[in-house]
């Protein structure tokens, strides 16, 4: 579904991203880990056509996207969750999912999604006219998430969902993870929480300054002598 | 009516248009622009000229002025609104000062001389419809979809591109839009006061919109009106030390971004509905609290 191909991207002079290859097959979750400052983001925002690529490209349903701008990605079908969630804060819970249905125009489908979103996330149906900015961390992550529902993507890009949450908190998430995945989205999940992102993900790569130095089942991965030293703490 | 009075209303009225546009821009987009009085008086003149030397009807020649601005207000956008925050303040500056300085050159425009004998064609009936119009149409904007897109563009730029709204676009949009309103401000002014100089429309009445768009309270409608009908009705109160007219507003400024950074009847982080009521009970807190 998603097929990324020698990609390099960088701010300015720096180049932060060298040369990655990655895969999302339709139906799974996908996720890249790594520790600070490696490109994890910087990945997920040249996904999304936030940054340019200076080399390489990205293909999405065998489409050629790489200098598509972010809004019309968005209507191609993917849909990101920007890290430290980006929410608009002085908008209400019901406004801000309204504009992630910025792209579509079908009122009646809308409304379902609104509707399954509220089943989604039912901390957030009693919410609606809260404004987002006094909503809790947890409850903004949701609220991040399912804007990004309302857009119905057929790929959802996570970042950091877990970053600022407390533990329990981050459980819910990564539950609801699951389950959206279950319904269908298929999800590339950016975490520094590797432990939570391996066991929720059916695959993975870890990043290292810039580089992919290692690809496989999320389950081999838990096993992997390198990742359990340098990402799970053992 | 008493001249006087009537004169007052029409300033209001005028004021009115330019601050709610102005609020579009700044208060509804987050846009920080110092050159709305620039397309004011890129209306004023080209109204002024097209009644005076082409003989047009009021109407159309207000329309044209309008479009003439928003046409500046589309071409100058375009580039400078990839600016971001103090930058696009500046740019926007540079370019006020710019079209003053090429009108205070050219010869159509009567230069130094300013503009004169423009027939009197404002009266009180045309700027009540055009306030309400503009009022209508901006409030009808920003309860649309494209109302929606700016509010999101204000609150978080990047989130709004990710959610697919195409900001430069909309930010150009709203810029024109302001634009076109600034510009029929401008054909009014121009028609009622019936001379025009380049210095009506500097850099410090740029900055007498934005005193009136923050004191009335960013990204209200009302807060607009409420801002211009107060900076309108000061100064005339305090006609006899108008020397001080400036220092006033800087105090007025400094005292509200003290005591209410969001204006009068701004909207105030992280609460989605402001009432009276609950500006009074802030008071009687800070009271109590004392």
């Amino acid at each position: 579904m998603l097929r990324v191909e020698n990609l390099s991207t960088g701010y300015n002079s720096i180049r932060v991203l060298k040369q990655i290859s990655l895969t999302v097959s339709e139906g799974e979750i996908v996720t890249l880990i790594g520790s600070n400052g490696v490109g994890k983001t910087t990945t997920l925002r040249t996904i999304s056509g936030l940054l340019r690529p200076t080399e390489g490209s990205i293909h999405f349903c065998n489409k050629d996207i790489s200098h598509v701008p972010p809004h019309k990605i968005v209507e191609l079908g993917i849909s990101h969750v920007p890290e430290g969630r980006n929410i608009f804060p002085r908008l209400s819970v019901r406004e801000n999912l309204e504009i992630g249905a910025y792209t579509r125009k079908d009122r009646l489908e809308i409304k379902k999604d609104f509707k399954k979103v509220m089943e989604i996330f039912p901390q957030l149906a009693k919410r609606q006219k809260q404004t987002a900015g006094t909503l809790s961390g947890g409850e903004q992550q949701m609220l991040a998430i399912g804007r990004a529902l309302m857009s119905r993507p057929r790929l959802l890009l996570l970042d950091e969902p877990s970053m600022g949450l407390a533990p329990l908190v981050v459980l819910g998430i990564f539950e609801i993870i699951k389950e959206v995945n279950r319904q269908g989205t298929t999800i590339l999940l950016v975490e520094q929480n590797a432990q939570i992102a391996l066991r929720t993900a059916h695959r993975g790569y870890v990043m290292e300054t810039g580089r992919i130095i290692l690809d496989d089942s999320a389950e081999a991965l838990l096993q992997n002598d390198q990742v359990r030293k340098a990402y799970l703490g053992e | 009516m008493n001249v006087y009075y009537l004169q007052l209303l029409i300033l209001i009225g005028i004021n009115i248009i330019m601050a709610s546009s102005l609020n579009l821009v700044i208060g509804y987009t987050g846009q920080l622009s110092l050159g709305h009085a620039a397309f004011m008086s890129l209306g004023a003149y080209t109204s002024a000229l097209a009644t005076l030397r082409l003989g047009l009807p009021f109407g159309a020649a207000l329309l044209i002025g309008a479009v003439v601005a928003a046409l500046f207000g589309i071409v100058i956008g375009l580039p400078t609104l990839q600016l971001k925050g103090d930058y696009l303040a500046i740019a926007t500056l540079g370019f006020g000062e710019i079209v003053r300085i090429v009108f205070l050159n050219l010869d159509i425009t009567g230069g130094a001389v300013g503009l004169r004998g423009i027939p009197k064609e404002t009266d009180f009936l045309w700027v009540i419809c055009l306030v309400l119009i503009t009022g209508f149409a901006l409030n009808r904007i920003i309860h649309s979809r494209v109302g929606r897109a700016l509010l999101a563009i204000r609150e978080d730029e990047t989130a709004a591109e990710s959610m697919g709204i195409n900001s430069t676009y909309y930010k150009t949009l709203c810029f024109g839009v302001g634009a076109f309103f600034a510009g029929i401000g401008g054909g009014l002014f121009a028609h009622w006061f019936r001379y025009i100089h380049p210095n009506t429309f500097g850099f410090l009445n740029s900055i007498e919109y934005l005193c009136m768009v923050v004191l009335g309270g960013l990204g209200n409608m009302w807060g607009a009106v409420i801002g211009a009908g107060l900076l309108t009705i000061i100064p005339e109160l305090l006609r006899q030390i108008a020397d001080l007219r400036l220092l006033i507003y800087g105090i007025v400024l400094i005292i509200m971004m003290r005591v209410r950074p969001q204006g009068i009847l701004g909207q105030s982080q992280g609460k989605s509905t402001h009432t009276l009521s609950r500006y009074y009970k802030q008071i009687l807190g800070k009271i109590k609290n004392r």
